[in-house]
């Protein structure tokens, strides 16, 4: 039997991380982890919706052939501000700042992370790089691609592209600091008995997410360093006019910019592991595997770049030598989806709303996942690179992979962080709408890129319209399917009906804790026994 | 750094400077020492970009890279070589009189080593201004004495600043680190019990002058066979 | 007539059926698993949806053999995927020997294109059917790409460099030619179109133009105009490399290695000649940096290739008289320093 714990305090403590201080300086000057990822959840929420309402512009330009809605230049900056936005100020800090800062230390039985003071001022420095593309963004924008491709970048935009590198290359270094805190804690901070085999497979994913955060971003600092260098003094070093290389920018750039997007799925997919095991009322099928896929796709995800750069003029061997290990790199990936499906065989499935969302994502990472094979391989990448295809790809993989994530993440961890329930009829219906939204908005775009519709195009030919049309309409749908949570989360912290400590019933330490937890998380420091996600009737009693 | 001045520990009893998310004194410098470690490691990947693209282009241009080089001044390079090594050894020291509880000792070494990093930064400052006199500094000004091969010798002098800019930065955050650990040395904050900031910050101070010692033969040293 | 729907590109080139094949095999064994893992899990989710509150399933440890299979399967196909997409690769960047040779100029936000013998184009190029194309490209200020959605061929143009790309076209009719690197404000209007023609048809387009030299003979008079020999000639006056019989053979340099003279080191050595010295020759060159367009460039390389030829083939002979339309462009602006 479980021995984890003793019994948790009743189920309206007095005292909890939320009310346990009052006023804006508690908050703005907090070091509880727990805190800190509500000031993450706060930030990145906003940016989600202004990346949004780029994408809404970007779409609705796109219902007709001609560009008639908003001027080139203008059309242009739009897609630029949606990627930079959505990559750099939504999709990377999303998971890890909010749901990995509040559950890591409780997940390992710690009182917080290793460097509290540090967590604070990585969101600080996320606050100032924000705030650099901000001003950018009320200026006039940028129009250089979120890629950022030189020369056009160094020498021939006439955007505020110093202003969205300045704010770029701060807000990295508050993803330097996350994952180094990540590292440390999760080395150094484990409760007895919580060795790493005991670990759970969320906590996996943040490890590998952190080495990521920690071992690639500084790389797209210094390459944002040599840019500014080169755009403000004139400096040879990407531009040809010059005597730079602008494939060597190419270069610098996506090795980081491919791992990012392991940053952005890897914990994604640590919630996954949490919500089909909690809500198959099962052991995860082949933990050990499920865990080091994690660390493989991390290592592996290094090693890929030049899968970015078939048509660049890059050398056939080169091109060669990047397609094979982007193979490699995508069996971890289906691994944990076999995993994940196993997982539920013989279970006790569930469909509450965090498990609709975990559907979702085992298929749509599935749909993006089996693309990714499509785009690494040379023969049929030349034809497909740069078109809707590869937007296609991505969104499938960001979107229908990561935000999915998140959303299952908010709503799973939801009555911990808040104490309250939320309305589960609202927010299956939402999940449903999301779903059906994201596939009318997507798929046709696989379509149109295979058909030769180049990306980045604020006009096209008009045979392409139809497909636009579908992909338009989806993407309202989309857009209201997100907007419905934000409501009904907001609602259920004043209305909605209380939380008890471990509502899902399920294994893990944060739920031996009340809702919402306490500052320090637990009376006393957990002891680990047992492996997890070994169910017992103790947590099947529990299930509200 | 997280874990420099660290008042109000009082809750967990005994250890002085202890913070209360951890469990015990060891797991705090053992916390602590893996951070610097994983920071560190961040910063090779930082300064690895700019070392790649000097690869790259000395690559492609070695003759021209080579006689370059032969503008810097290899007395004063190698005289900051020497400075930089020798405040390694200060620091070295720094922290060994840390362990051992020895305030007077562990103040007179950081002031050494503060003072040996303090003229490296004044004789790269000499440098700098003799060769933005010679117009040696990148950008509209910039005119070498061989027209041919002019380009290939602002892209290493482009290099050049901007990896020794990058490098003196990083002294420069190094000087106002151990200005820190001057004033709490100076309070008596550092006993052979915890001493942990002196300790991570030496791991950075080495590490700095590690980065020099890559930098030195590069960018002094490659033209030394064409004399 | 409602809108058009297309759904699939059409196949102008040899080379689109073999991407095709490899996409529906691509298509096929994706949409087999993404099929198997969806019917899995809705099946699983059902047959095994929770029916009681107080349900405890057994717990399932594991099985070493499903891991390794399901891991080395979906290894091998990718591995097939892997083959069939390298092979295809190399094929899309070996032209054959025998192709025609056309220039591309991209620059902010058109194409220029050259061929051989003359003829220009602005954002069209005009070809024969069942006769394979060479392309050298090169831009004058950003990143471009040269794409044919119906040929399936794409190629980045770069600034600085040439970039070769080729295709053979198997249809009579007009395609798209779009931009597909984002190169700025017009990005999407940098588009044009690619006209097949019957060899008859394309004869006769040829010589309707207005009459114009070949790009090698405009290049044998920029030789002339630069002064480039007074060095690069074969007698003992000479102070450069021989450039007959040159291009297309690997050349010692001065630092031990050896390079092969393609477009891309000609252009190199007229703009910056120090780059590469010759074993045996001193580093004199001048560069020509400044002095010389894209377009002018492109005519030099094609004269020196046209010193290594044989005589060009029947149907492709210049039109007669005629000089180039003068060249205004500059390709880089002037060094500064000098």
């Amino acid at each position: 039997m479980s021995a984890v714990v003793r019994e948790p305090e009743p189920q309206e403590p007095r005292r909890n991380y939320l009310n346990s201080s009052y006023g804006i300086r508690s908050w703005l000057l907090t070091k509880d982890h727990k805190r800190i990822a509500l000031l993450y959840l706060v930030s990145v929420t906003f940016f989600f919706f202004l990346g949004g309402l780029f994408a809404l512009l970007i779409r609705l330009e796109l219902l007709t052939p001609a560009g008639d809605l908003v001027q080139a230049e203008t059309y242009n900056k739009l897609f630029t501000m949606h990627g930079v936005t959505m990559i750099f100020f939504f999709l990377i800090p999303s998971i890890p700042a909010v749901l990995g800062n509040f559950l890591i230390p409780m997940m390992i039985g710690a009182r917080d992370l290793a460097f509290p003071r540090l967590n604070l001022l990585s969101w600080y420095v996320y606050v100032v790089g924000a705030l650099f593309t901000l001003w950018a963004v009320v200026h006039g924008g940028v129009d250089t691609g979120w890629t950022f491709y030189t020369p056009y970048s160094t020498a021939s935009s006439n955007a505020h592209v110093i202003a969205t590198a300045v704010g770029i290359f701060i807000t990295g270094f508050s993803s330097i600091l996350t994952g180094l805190n990540f590292i440390v804690t999760i080395h150094t901070m484990r409760a007895p008995g919580m060795t790493w085999f005991r670990l759970p497979l969320f906590v996996w994913s943040h490890y590998a997410t952190s080495l990521i955060m920690v071992l690639g971003t500084p790389v797209l600092a210094v390459t944002i360093l040599m840019v500014f260098i080169e755009r403000v003094l004139h400096l040879g070093i990407f531009d040809p006019a010059l005597g730079g290389d602008p494939i060597l920018f190419q270069h610098l750039f996506w090795f980081y910019s491919h791992p990012a997007v392991y940053i952005m799925v890897l914990p994604a997919m640590g919630v996954i592991s949490e919500l089909v095991t909690t809500f198959s009322r099962k052991n995860i099928f082949g933990y050990k595997f499920v865990a080091f896929a994690s660390i493989g796709i991390a290592v592996l995800g290094f090693l890929v770049w030049g899968h970015h750069m078939f048509v660049s003029g890059q050398s056939v061997y080169a091109g060669l030598i990047f397609s094979v290990l982007s193979f490699l790199v995508a069996v971890p990936s289906a691994v944990k989806v076999f995993n994940w499906t196993a997982t539920m065989y013989k279970g006790s499935i569930s469909y509450r709303t965090p498990m609709l969302y975990a559907f979702g994502f085992i298929g749509l990472f599935t749909i993006g996942g089996l693309t990714g094979l499509f785009l690494a391989t040379l023969g049929v990448d030349v034809h497909v690179h740069d078109t809707y295809f590869i937007i296609a790809h991505f969104h499938y993989i960001m979107v229908g992979g990561a935000i999915m994530g998140y959303l299952g993440g908010i709503h799973y961890w939801w009555p911990k962080i808040s104490g309250k329930m939320y309305p589960e009829a609202w927010a299956r219906f939402a999940a449903l709408v999301v779903f059906v939204g994201f596939h009318l908005t997507f798929f046709p775009q696989f379509i149109l890129g295979y058909l030769g519709m180049p990306r980045r195009y604020h006009a096209y030919p008009p045979e392409f319209q139809v497909l636009n049309v579908m992909s338009t309409a989806g993407a309202s749908i989309l857009g209201l399917g997100y907007i419905i949570p934000m409501i009904y989360l907001v609602w259920s912290m004043r209305y909605g009906r209380n939380a008890p400590p471990n509502p899902w019933g399920s294994t893990g330490l944060e739920w031996k804790s009340s809702s919402p937890p306490p500052t320090d998380n637990f009376e006393e420091p957990p002891v680990v026994t047992e492996d997890p996600y070994t169910y017992s009737h103790e947590e099947v009693e529990t299930f509200g | 750094m997280a874990s420099a001045a660290a008042p109000g520990s009082a809750a967990h009893g005994a250890a002085p400077g202890l913070q209360h998310q951890f469990e015990s004194a060891g797991q705090q410098r053992e916390a602590s020492a893996l951070g610097m470690w994983v920071f560190l490691v961040t910063e090779i990947l930082f300064f690895g970009g700019l070392f790649l693209a000097y690869t790259i282009y000395r690559w492609q241009n070695a003759r021209a890279f080579a006689h370059a080089s032969l503008h810097m001044d290899i007395a004063l390079g190698t005289a900051n070589t020497a400075v930089l090594i020798c405040s390694s050894l200060t620091m070295a020291m720094a922290v060994h009189s840390a362990a051992t509880g020895r305030r007077k000792l562990l103040i007179g070494f950081l002031v050494a080593t503060m003072l040996l990093g303090g003229a490296f930064l004044g004789i790269k400052a000499i440098e700098y201004t003799d060769h933005i006199h010679h117009h040696l500094f990148p950008g509209p000004g910039f005119h070498y004495p061989v027209p041919a091969d002019a380009r290939a010798a602002e892209m290493f002098f482009s290099l050049y600043f901007g990896m020794t800019g990058l490098h003196a930065l990083h002294m420069v955050v190094g000087l106002g680190i151990l200005t820190t650990l001057l004033v709490l040395a100076r309070r008596g904050r550092f006993t052979p019990e915890y001493h942990t900031p002196v300790e991570i910050s030496g791991l950075y101070w080495h590490f700095v002058d590690i980065v020099w010692i890559f930098l030195f033969p590069l960018l002094y040293l490659i033209g030394r066979h064409l004399k | 007539m409602g809108p058009s729907l297309p759904l699939f590109p059409e196949q102008a080139s040899a080379m689109a059926s073999r991407v095709d094949a490899l996409y529906f095999y691509l298509l096929a064994v994706s949409g087999f698993f993404a099929v198997l893992i969806a019917i899995l899990v809705i099946v699983f989710a059902i047959k095994y949806r929770r029916r009681s509150e107080t349900e405890l399933p057994r717990g399932i440890e594991g099985s070493l053999k499903l891991e390794v299979a399901w891991t080395a399967i979906p290894l091998a196909i990718a591995m097939s995927f892997f083959f069939w997409g390298a092979k295809l690769f190399f094929a899309m960047n070996i032209p054959p020997n025998d192709a025609l040779e056309v220039y591309v100029v991209g620059k902010q936000w058109m194409w220029k294109v050259q061929h051989a013998d003359g003829q220009r184009e602005i954002n069209e190029l005009h070809v024969p059917v069942n006769r394979a194309v060479r392309l050298t490209m090169t831009s004058e200020d950003v990143i471009h790409d040269f794409f044919v959605p119906a040929f399936r061929m794409k190629k980045d143009v770069l600034p600085g460099r040439y970039t070769t790309a080729w295709f053979h076209a198997t249809r009579p009719g007009r395609y798209h030619l779009f931009c597909a690197q984002y190169c700025g404000t017009k990005h999407s209007a940098m588009i044009g179109w690619i006209d097949v023609m019957e060899p008859a048809d394309f004869q006769a387009w040829l010589s309707g133009g207005a009459a114009s030299e070949s790009l090698a003979s405009a290049g044998a008079k920029l030789f002339q105009r630069h002064a480039c020999n007074t060095c690069h000639r074969q007698d003992s006056l000479a102070r450069g490399p021989n450039l007959q019989g040159l291009f297309g053979k690997p050349v010692q340099l001065a630092d031990g290695r050896s390079v092969v003279a393609d477009e891309s080191y000609l252009r190199e050595s007229i703009l910056t000649p120090n780059a590469k010295i010759v074993a045996g020759f001193q580093p004199i060159m001048p560069t020509f940096q400044g002095l010389v367009s894209e377009e002018e460039l492109l005519q030099l390389v094609a004269y020196v290739k046209s010193l290594s030829n044989p005589p060009p083939a029947p149907g492709l002979t210049p039109a007669p008289g005629g000089a180039a339309p003068p060249l205004v462009n500059r390709a880089a602006p002037p060094e500064k320093g000098k």
